[in-house]
C-alpha cells in the first residue's frame, strides 16, 4: 500500500495563543515495500509525521493519500478504521497501552475491534506471540506480571495481530538492552522482507537507520531537510552534524581509516560486515604507503 | 482537552504577573465576596470597569479570556434563563401560568450573567498570570495559620504541588494511550452510552497502572534524597511582599468603598 504526503502542514492547538507549527510543507512518498527511516533531532516533527500516517492527526493544510483513502485538510472523514487496520503503529514505550487481564485478550483486542472473529483472533495471538519471541504459555498470564522487555513484546504482538500492510515504529527499542534491541529490530526486518510490508521507523539510532532502511528522511524544524538512500545521506554528513545528528560509527571508522591509511574504499559501508569485507579487500590489494 | 484556558499559565511580564501570588489569591477571593454587594446598575458598571481594567493590566488579549468563558457559556445561560422565567415582580411583560417574564426577572438575569462572567474573568486573570508553583506556594502560605488547629498544612501543600506538577504529564499520557488505542481500532465518542463507557477501560487501566508505578518511583526518589514527613523544612522559593501588593489590596478596599457608596445611593434613588 502506497502512502503519499503532499505539502502537509500541521499546527498544534490551531487558533489558540498556544498554537505551534509542527510541520510545514512536508512532501514525500512511501511506495509499497519500502523500509523508510525518519531521523531528526528531538522536536523536529518526526513523531507528528508518524501520527499522520494512519490519520490520528489530520493535516491543517495539504493532503495525505493512504492506499485509496485521501485525507484532506479541514475535511470530516468517516471510515478511518479501514486505514488504521492497514497501518499499524507501535508507539514509543508501547507497554503502557496494555490493559487486559490476560495477554491473549490484549493481543485479541486490536483484531476484534476490526471485526475479526474471536477464534481467528486467538489463532493470530498464538502466531504472533511466537513471532515476538515469547512462548504460548505466556498467553494466559497477566501482562502486568511481565518484565519491561516482555511487556514491550506483548504490546508489539498486539499490533502485529492486526496484520497490517504498513508498520510504523516510533523508537521501538528505546530503553531495551542491546540484545533485546537487536532481536526486535531483526524481527521487524524479517517480517518486512517476508510479508513485503512497508516499514517506517522513527529513530535516534543512526546505526539502525543505516543498517535496515532503503530510504532515509532527515527532518529538521518541521521540514524535510534531506531524503535519499542511506549511502547518499551519510556520504555527505556536513548538514547532519550541524543539526546535532551524527553518522553511524561504521562510517566514522571508515573515514578515519581512509585518512590514516591514505586509501579510498570502493563505497560507503553501512554495516560492520560490509566494512570488514571492504577493509579485507583493501588489505589484499595492499596498502600503498 | 487542549482548548481549556482556565487553569493555564500564560508567560508574561505585566504588572499583574509581578504581583505576589498571595495578594492575587486574596484579591480574587475577596472580589468574589464583594460582588454580592452589587445591587443596582451603577455598582455593576463599577465592577465591570474594575474587571476590564484588571484584564487589561494582565497584558493577555481579550480574545483569550472570551475563549476561557466559552466552555461555561451554556451553564451560565441556563441559570440566567431560569432566573428570567421564574422570577416575578415589577412590571410583567408576559404571563403564562408559572412562567412569567417580568422586569425583575430580566434585571436579575442580566445581573447573574454579569456575576458569572466577572468571576470567570477575574479567576482566569489569576491563573493566567501566576505559575502553578507560585500558586501552591501562595496557598500554602495563606493556610499556614491553620497549623495551630493541627491541620497538616505542609503535607497538604506537598500533595497539591505534586498533583499540579503531574497534571500536564497525565494529560500527555492520556493522549498517548488514547492514540495507541485508536491505532488499535478503538473509536471514541461513538455508539451507545454503554459502548462508550466500555471504550474508557483501555484508557483508564493503563493510566492507573502507570500512576501507581510513578507514585512508587517518586516516593523512592524522594526518600533517597532525604525527604521525611513531619520534619521541619526550609523553602527554596521565598515569596516576598512588595509595595505593589499592598497597593493591590488598597485598591480592593477602594473598590469596596465605591461599591458601598453606589449601593447606598441606589437605594436612596429607589
Amino acid at each position: 500500500m502506497d502512502i503519499s504526503l503532499q505539502q502537509v502542514e500541521y499546527r498544534y492547538q490551531a487558533n489558540t495563543p498556544f498554537e505551534r507549527l509542527a510541520l510545514k510543507n512536508v512532501s514525500f512518498d512511501i511506495p509499497e515495500g519500502t523500509y523508510l527511516a525518519i531521523i531528526g533531532h528531538t522536536g523536529s516533527g518526526k513523531s507528528t509525521v508518524l501520527q499522520h500516517l494512519n490519520a490520528l492527526l489530520k493535516p491543517t493544510k495539504g493532503k495525505i493519500i493512504i492506499g485509496d483513502t485521501e485525507i484532506n485538510a479541514g475535511q470530516k472523514q468517516k471510515n478511518l478504521k479501514k486505514v488504521r487496520q492497514r497501518v499499524g503503529i507501535v508507539f514509543q514505550f508501547p507497554e503502557h497501552q496494555l490493559f487486559e487481564e490476560t495477554i491473549e485478550k490484549d493481543i485479541c483486542f486490536g483484531p476484534m475491534n476490526f471485526g475479526v472473529s474471536e477464534d481467528e483472533a486467538k489463532r493470530r495471538a498464538r502466531d504472533v506471540i511466537n513471532q515476538v519471541g515469547l512462548s504460548e504459555e505466556f498467553l494466559q498470564k497477566s501482562p502486568f506480571d511481565l518484565s519491561g522487555g516482555q511487556m514491550r513484546r506483548v504490546a508489539i504482538a498486539g499490533v502485529l495481530a492486526m496484520e497490517p500492510d504498513v508498520i510504523v515504529l516510533d523508537e521501538p527499542t528505546a530503553g531495551l538492552d542491546p540484545r533485546g534491541r537487536k532481536e526486535i529490530m531483526d524481527m521487524f526486518y524479517s517480517l518486512h522482507k517476508e510479508k513485503n510490508l512497508s516499514t517506517i521507523l522513527v529513530t535516534h539510532s543512526m546505526e539502525d537507520a543505516a543498517r535496515y532502511a532503503d530510504q532515509i528522511i532527515v527532518m529538521h524544524k518541521g521540514e524535510v531537510f534531506k531524503k535519499g538512500a542511506p549511502e547518499e545521506i551519510f556520504a555527505a554528513p556536513e548538514g547532519l552534524l550541524e543539526m546535532g545528528l551524527d553518522v553511524p560509527e561504521v562510517i566514522r571508522f571508515q573515514k578515519s581509516f581512509e585518512e590514516t591509511c591514505q586509501v579510498k574504499l570502493d563505497h560507503i559501508c553501512l554495516t560492520i560486515e560490509q566494512l570488514a569485507d571492504a577493509v579485507a579487500e583493501c588489505m589484499k590489494r595492499g596498502v600503498p604507503k | 482537552m487542549n482548548k481549556l484556558i482556565l487553569g493555564r499559565y500564560f508567560p508574561g511580564d505585566s504588572w499583574i504577573h509581578q504581583l505576589d501570588p498571595r495578594s492575587k489569591l486574596l484579591a480574587c477571593i475577596y472580589f468574589i465576596f464583594v460582588l454580592f454587594l452589587a445591587n443596582n446598575w451603577q455598582t455593576y458598571v463599577l465592577l465591570w470597569a474594575f474587571t476590564l481594567l484588571v484584564m487589561y493590566l494582565s497584558g493577555v488579549s481579550f480574545k483569550t479570556y472570551l475563549r476561557g468563558v466559552r466552555p461555561l457559556i451554556w451553564l451560565i445561560l441556563f441559570t440566567v434563563f431560569l432566573q428570567i422565567l421564574f422570577t416575578s415582580g415589577g412590571t410583567i411583560y408576559i404571563d403564562w401560568g408559572p412562567i412569567t417574564i417580568s422586569e425583575f426577572g430580566l434585571t436579575n438575569g442580566v445581573y447573574i450573567f454579569c456575576r458569572f462572567v466577572m468571576i470567570v474573568f477575574v479567576s482566569t486573570v489569576v491563573t493566567l498570570t501566576t505559575k502553578p508553583i507560585d500558586l501552591t506556594d501562595g496557598i500554602n502560605s495563606l493556610l499556614r495559620p491553620l497549623r495551630a488547629l493541627k491541620v497538616p498544612v505542609d503535607e497538604f501543600a506537598l500533595m497539591l504541588s505534586i498533583s499540579l506538577r503531574f497534571i500536564p504529564n497525565l494529560l500527555d499520557e492520556t493522549q498517548k494511550v488514547m492514540d495507541a488505542q485508536r491505532a488499535r481500532g478503538t473509536e471514541f465518542g461513538e455508539g451507545s452510552l454503554l459502548k462508550q463507557m466500555k471504550t474508557l477501560v483501555p484508557i483508564f487501566l493503563p493510566l492507573f497502572v502507570s500512576s501507581l508505578n510513578r507514585a512508587e518511583e517518586l516516593a523512592n526518589a524522594m526518600e533517597v534524597r532525604g525527604y521525611q514527613t513531619g520534619e521541619k523544612r526550609s523553602t527554596f522559593r521565598q515569596l516576598n511582599w512588595q509595595k505593589r501588593d499592598t497597593l493591590c489590596l488598597l485598591f480592593m478596599l477602594a473598590l469596596t468603598i465605591g461599591l458601598a457608596v453606589l449601593r447606598a445611593e441606589g437605594s436612596i434613588l429607589h
